[in-house]
């Protein structure tokens, strides 16, 4: 199987930094022009369809080549993952590439149509 | 033998016999291990590290083991039933019988992508979605919802016309046969199906929609068909690839076999036709 246990590990670490009021900051601009570099996107924090999405570099991302980004809706992690060509995907919308993980969230937002997320683990 | 053929052609008792099993199989609890491994691929398969399962040239031989792997237990409950295939270029309409009632029912209903009818539909109590990523139990479709239009036959030409099987850096950005027809890079075909079907036929627990079988059963054949046309290019990467399959490396999560050892699909099933 592959290892998904440390990824899966370090997006529960994260969502008990969200739970437990970590101040997430709202990008300021769109997270654009991220494209094969090292750096992951920058955060986001905002209200789409009713629903609260968020987006953060998660802790450790350097450590690993690609993104470890972690996005969550209404406090729930989305799994998401960047392409090779700078593109995200979400675990709800696998197969459509988007061009950050913000639209990835509201992708998943559209697709989910007010359902909760189910956390991964 | 196993024979598998156009879903199509099959008759009225072919149909029932195979939406019998698969029930049998989800009822059994079975069918639910099949999407939850297929997620943990989906999850963990990632282009900068480890791959196996998709974006990457594994992606062929390891859904032909999976399909595999499901059709014997299909057949531990009926062995006369066989993985039948979704030709998309030509039953390219939520009119197929394909998405008729006495087969896998039709597009979902447009307040919530709930299927209605056939024998998967929720209110048949045979078909809960337990394996899922969101909260909602139903199987659900927007046939034609997120993209407009499936591959044509030209499409798929163009893809079978690539000699090289797949090229470095052996992931979504590839050139080469394996990636465009799953459909990261160039006209799309494997990818677009899953968006046009819609519902968890778009998400990582695909398997929940019984069509991902029957699309996966094409895929393959594509595959064998790729073959016949380029006798002489090899599966590659050969040796020595990091995160990656070669051709005689173990595949995991079976362990016990290559891309090398699957190459041949007739050692297991043939086609109905070429």
């Amino acid at each position: 199987m592959p290892d998904i246990t440390r990824r899966h590990a370090l997006g529960a670490a994260v969502a008990l930094a969200v739970t437990a009021g970590a101040p997430l900051t709202a990008a300021a601009a769109d997270d654009h022009g991220d494209h094969g570099g090292h750096d992951g996107p920058e955060a986001f924090d905002e209200v789409y369809r009713g629903r609260r999405i968020q987006g953060r570099p998660a802790e450790g991302g350097g450590h690993h080549h690609g993104a470890v980004y972690a996005v969550f809706v209404d406090g729930v992690e989305l799994h998401v993952m960047r392409n090779a060509d700078g593109s995200w995907i979400s675990v709800v919308s696998h197969y459509s590439p988007v061009p950050n993980p913000r639209a990835a969230a509201r992708a998943a937002v559209d697709e989910l149509q007010g359902a909760r997320l189910v956390p991964f683990n | 033998m196993t024979i598998r053929k156009n879903q199509a052609t099959l008759t009225a008792d072919e149909k029932r016999r195979f939406v019998d099993t698969l029930i049998a199989l989800k009822r059994s609890g079975r069918y639910d291990e099949f999407v939850t491994t297929h997620n943990a691929f989906i999850l963990g398969d990632t282009d900068n590290g480890e791959r196996t399962g998709h974006r990457s040239p594994s992606f062929l031989p390891w859904h032909r083991r999976f399909l595999l792997e499901f059709e014997r237990a299909l057949q531990s409950v009926d062995p006369t039933v066989a993985l039948p295939y979704w030709d998309w270029t030509v039953d390219r309409t939520p009119r197929s019988s394909l998405w008729a009632p006495d087969f896998l029912g039709g597009t979902g209903r447009s307040r919530d992508g709930r299927v209605m009818d056939g024998p998967f539909a929720a209110s048949t109590g045979n078909w809960p979605i337990h394996v899922r990523v969101d909260g909602r139990t139903y199987l659900r479709r927007s046939l034609g919802g997120a993209v407009r239009q499936l591959p044509t036959r030209a499409e798929v030409d163009s893809v079978l016309a690539m000699s090289t099987y797949d090229m470095a850096p052996w992931n979504s950005a590839s050139d080469g046969f394996r990636n465009h027809l799953e459909g990261w890079r160039g006209v799309n075909l494997h990818n677009r199906v899953h968006v046009w079907v819609g519902g968890q036929m778009g998400t990582g627990v695909s398997p929940n929609d019984p069509v991902f079988w029957l699309h996966h059963a094409f895929v393959d054949k594509l595959w064998a068909d790729w073959r016949r046309l380029h006798p002489g290019s090899p599966y590659a990467p050969a040796a020595g690839t990091p995160n990656v399959v070669d051709l005689d490396e173990p595949m995991k999560p079976w362990n016990d076999t290559t891309p090398a050892a699957l190459l041949d699909h007739t050692a297991h099933y043939t086609f109905d036709a070429a």
